[in-house]
């Protein structure tokens, strides 16, 4: 890899492994699994023989040669399962075959500092956050076995090595297998983690190579593995209807007519409960359907005559925030995000000034696994919770932290199971639907309770990305270069607790946004109006909006300059900071070589030669320490009707790709992702969210899913993540595109309020 | 309440359900095969397919007093087929997965689409699978993993 060419061979992509352990393990198929007659995919994992023994909170060894890990952080489709273990297997220096990952519950025994910190999949932060920290917990347990081995044998530590699962002394041609040395290793003092010394890179033998998804094989079988799939004694099952409006109370609901239906358990209305949460992401008021199974829960949800109290946001409309928006545009913005230089100025003696306004829509989260969680409030006061949770902890919007407030019980009295989440992107970093299950719970007398939402509530009760506008003004000198450039950003808030207008969730953009910095002059400004609706993290927060508007503002600057869209950014990453002005996070250089990698990859230079129709476009982006530029090519029929046709992506992640086979999934994902929001947007009337389902919010298909050139640049550095920054270059890279295929510009997204026919 | 007679995964079982009842959830609910998932409810994203006499059905929007007398395969089962077995083995291979909840109904459309046409192409690919929603965005793998389950070139011939 260190010539940063990941080639995964198609015809045997894994990492096979040294067969001859004789256990067969779910998630190490080998060849030899698959032999005529052998059953395809591997049976449930083998118990190891022996009691498992401890050697640190993530490693325990069992004398017959089999190492339990943990793995500490939520999987949400991230691989961050299969990673972390990596890591600690990989100093450890242990045989992958005998490996069995184990999920963590939510747990402070895990979150220390010193371990990698909390457990959250969010922000593409745990792969810088772990590399060091996971590494060191297999170091020590290795450094713990090589001191009982030399113990054994009466020798000194430094003439001792390992091979996977093996303590080797070449000198007396010695092997000790990690399961012998065990309970010896496990009763030592563990090492200072800053005396250990960590591989040479070149001696990996897990980081690197292309690890298979540890549980792919059980997903491919249909276990039940999913907070959806969850089961306890005893469960029954529960709808819950919220108001429509975001924060409606229940004024009346005919909850006695629902009781009497067959096979429902139990209705009540429960009322919003616990601290404030400016978010509307906690226990709101709503009507709870109790079942012996959730279909008919559900169809007597139809039943429902429910009498709301709408509140304040009821009649607020997307059509009334778009007028708002344009009277904010033509007004003094309300505060200043940053500026250097004198942009007003420098505009007004620009050779050439170009002006434009962007637009984008809210966006839905939509995992494919609809929001679910299994709790139990018992009698005892412990509540106990099954939950897809990409946030147990951390924050008063975490699970805990919900239950703790809406239900007032203590921290220590609550245990939850953070179980694999079909799909996260940012969604499951709430945990309304946890707090709303306990509630149930606790309400429906004590019993356990598996909350599933519909399609349609999911849909309609989510933490929206939020929707922006950015009124673009940028002047050019006489030789094209960019000397002034203006935003009046245009964004959301509402009062908080304080009566002070706070701006929303995901809501804002960033002050440093490039180009400030690069060009001499600039100013960006900020107004919010006032929005009612629930707003959070998606899948590259922020980023994956604005970058759509600089990016494409970028390139229509660069068409107005008469400059190669691709050369002119070089142009920009290569300007010097104005005097006195501090850059913050990106590298440009690094920046630059992705850029023109990717345009290498591409043949950018081919593209003038591109039939009407068909159109290259290019983007970058520098988000969650992620260097990212992609070139899309867009083909456009004359009936408007368009598709993209290949992406090209050049990532610079720092040092290691740590699982190549996967890195490259969340590439491709986010590819596919970045442009499936190209179709997508929510939009609201009289206070209530107007889409429902996979109707009128559609996902991507098969058929317009592109070819994908996954490429990655590798530098210098610790490793950075990777679940968020290939997204956000990937929706300008297309809508430039479809300019230089058809000469039409996207301003307004989704992309079909543009009309692309051509002649 | 009706008692209904099914033939799942070459089992009889019986159920006493409400005939309107998908049989999604007397699957998950009812039966505890929990591998056939819930992702919409209205036949719109595919997570919920299963095989009625081999033919793809949705199971979500499938009432079981419709059922009768076909034979129900879902994910569970599916293994047991060689060409089911194949395409496992291929999703492991090509490592599809990502969140993974969507990848039932995809193996068991990817299924039936080997057993109708032994080597598809691009475009029966794409006709047999856009009714299966992939939220991560596997199409690229889930592409290649139905040809190297069929044995035919992975190489994506669409139009570049």
């Amino acid at each position: 890899m260190a010539d940063g060419n990941i080639t995964i061979n198609t015809s045997r992509r894994f990492f096979l492994l040294a067969a001859g352990s004789g256990l067969v393990l779910a998630g190490c198929v080998t060849p030899s699994d698959t032999t005529d007659g052998a059953p395809a995919i591997a049976a449930e994992a083998a118990k190891p023989a022996a009691p498992v023994v401890d050697m640190n909170t993530f490693v325990a060894i069992s004398p017959d040669g089999t190492i339990r890990i943990i793995a500490k952080n939520p999987e949400i489709g991230q691989g961050i399962k299969t990673m972390l273990p990596m890591l600690i297997a990989e100093e450890l220096d242990a045989d992958w075959s005998r490996i069995v990952i184990e999920q963590a519950d939510a747990d402070a025994k895990y979150t220390d500092r010193a371990f990698g910190g909390g457990q959250i999949a969010g922000g593409s932060f745990a792969t810088p956050q772990h590399w060091v920290p996971q590494r060191q917990i297999g170091a020590a347990a290795r450094a713990m076995l090589i001191q009982a081995a030399a113990a054994r044998l009466a020798k000194p530590v430094e003439e001792f090595t390992t091979e996977p699962s093996m303590v080797v002394h070449a000198a007396s041609n010695t092997k000790i297998a990690y399961g012998d040395l065990v309970n010896d290793a496990a009763k030592l003092t563990p090492p200072d983690p800053a005396s250990l010394k960590m591989k040479d890179p070149k001696d990996y033998r897990l980081i690197g190579k292309p690890m298979r998804n540890w549980d792919s094989p059980k997903i491919v079988r249909g276990e039940p593995i999913f907070g959806i799939d969850v089961k306890v004694d005893g469960m029954k099952y529960a709808f819950f209807q919220k108001c429509p409006v975001f924060g409606g109370k229940v004024v009346s609901a005919n909850v006695d007519e629902i009781k009497a239906l067959p096979g429902i358990v139990d209705a009540f209305v429960v009322k919003q409960a616990g601290a404030s949460i400016p978010t509307k992401m906690g226990l709101l008021d709503g009507v709870a359907i109790v079942a012996d199974d959730w279909w008919t829960a559900k169809e007597a949800g139809k039943k429902l005559k429910i009498t709301w109290d709408e509140g304040v946001s009821k009649d607020e409309s997307s059509a009334q925030y778009d007028a708002r928006s344009a009277e904010l545009a033509k007004a003094t913005p309300q505060q200043s995000l940053s500026k250097t230089g004198d942009a007003a100025a420098a505009l007004k003696s620009a050779a050439k000034t170009v002006e434009a306004s962007y637009v984008y829509p809210f966006l839905v989260h939509a995992p494919m696994e609809p929001m679910n969680c299994t709790a139990h409030a018992r009698a005892d006061g412990t509540v106990e919770v099954w939950a897809p949770t990409q946030r147990p902890d951390m924050g008063a919007n975490g699970a805990f932290g919900l239950i703790q407030s809406a239900l007032g019980v203590p921290k220590e009295k609550i245990t939850i199971h953070m179980i694999r989440c079909g799909g996260g992107f940012g969604r499951r970093l709430d945990n309304d639907y946890a707090v709303e299950a306990a509630a149930i719970s606790k309400q429906a007398g004590g019993i356990p309770v598996k909350l599933i939402w519909t399609r349609e509530q999911d849909t309609q009760h989510d933490p929206y990305r939020p929707g922006g506008y950015h009124n673009f003004k940028a002047g050019l000198d006489a030789n094209g270069n960019m000397v002034a450039l203006t935003n009046h950003f245009i964004t959301f808030g509402r009062p908080n607790d304080a009566g002070v207008m706070a701006i929303l969730a995901s809501a804002n953009s960033p002050p440093q946004e490039f180009p400030a910095n690069y060009v001499p002059n600039h100013a960006y400004d900020q107004s919010m109006m006032m929005g009612g609706m629930p707003t959070g993290p998606l899948r590259a927060p922020t980023s994956n909006a604005v970058c759509f508007a600089y990016q494409s503002f970028i390139d229509e600057v660069a068409h107005a300059a008469g400059k190669d869209p691709l050369a002119f950014r070089q142009e920009l990453l290569a300007m010097p900071a104005p005097g006195g002005a501090a850059r913050a996070g990106m590298n440009p250089q690094r920046m630059a070589d992705v850029l023109r990698l990717v345009g290498e990859r591409s043949n950018w230079a081919s593209r003038t030669s591109l039939p009407k129709g068909t159109g290259m476009g290019v983007a970058f982006y520098f988000s969650h320490q992620g260097y990212f530029a992609q070139v899309a090519k867009v083909k456009v029929e004359q009936n408007g009707s368009w598709r993209v046709l290949k992406v090209w992506s050049v990532g610079d992640v720092g040092s290691t790709i740590i699982n190549p086979i996967n890195a490259h999934n969340q590439v491709q994902g986010s590819i596919v992702d970045g442009i499936s929001e190209l179709y997508q947007k929510i939009t609201f009337d009289k206070g209530r969210t107007v889409q429902s389902n996979f109707q009128d919010m559609p996902l991507l298909r098969m058929d317009y899913a592109p070819q994908i050139d996954s490429h990655f640049h590798i530098t210098s550095g610790s490793p950075t993540g990777l679940g968020e920054p290939a997204l956000p270059p990937v929706l300008p890279a297309v809508t430039n595109a479809l300019y230089a295929a058809t000469g039409k510009r996207i301003r307004t997204l989704p992309v079909g309020q543009t009309d692309l026919r051509w002649t | 309440m009706t008692t209904y007679t099914l033939n799942v995964n070459g089992k009889t079982q019986t159920v006493d359900v409400d005939g309107a009842m998908p049989l999604l959830w007397v699957l998950r609910d009812k039966l505890d095969l929990k591998g056939t998932k819930f992702g919409c409810g209205v036949a719109m994203c595919g997570a919920c397919t299963v095989h009625l006499d081999g033919e793809v059905a949705r199971a979500c929007v499938t009432p079981v007093s419709s059922v009768g007398a076909k034979r129900v395969t879902t994910i569970e089962a599916i293994g047991e087929t060689k060409t089911g077995q194949a395409v496992q083995k291929a999703w492991l291979d090509v490592d599809v997965m990502q969140c993974g909840y969507c990848q039932a109904g995809q193996v068991m459309a990817a299924t039936a689409l080997i057993n109708k046409n032994p080597k598809p192409n691009d475009k029966d690919i794409d006709m047999a699978m856009q009714g299966n929603a992939c939220r991560c965005g596997t199409y690229v793998r889930i592409r290649e993993a139905i040809k190297t389950a069929a044995g035919v070139d992975i190489k994506d011939t669409r139009e570049v």
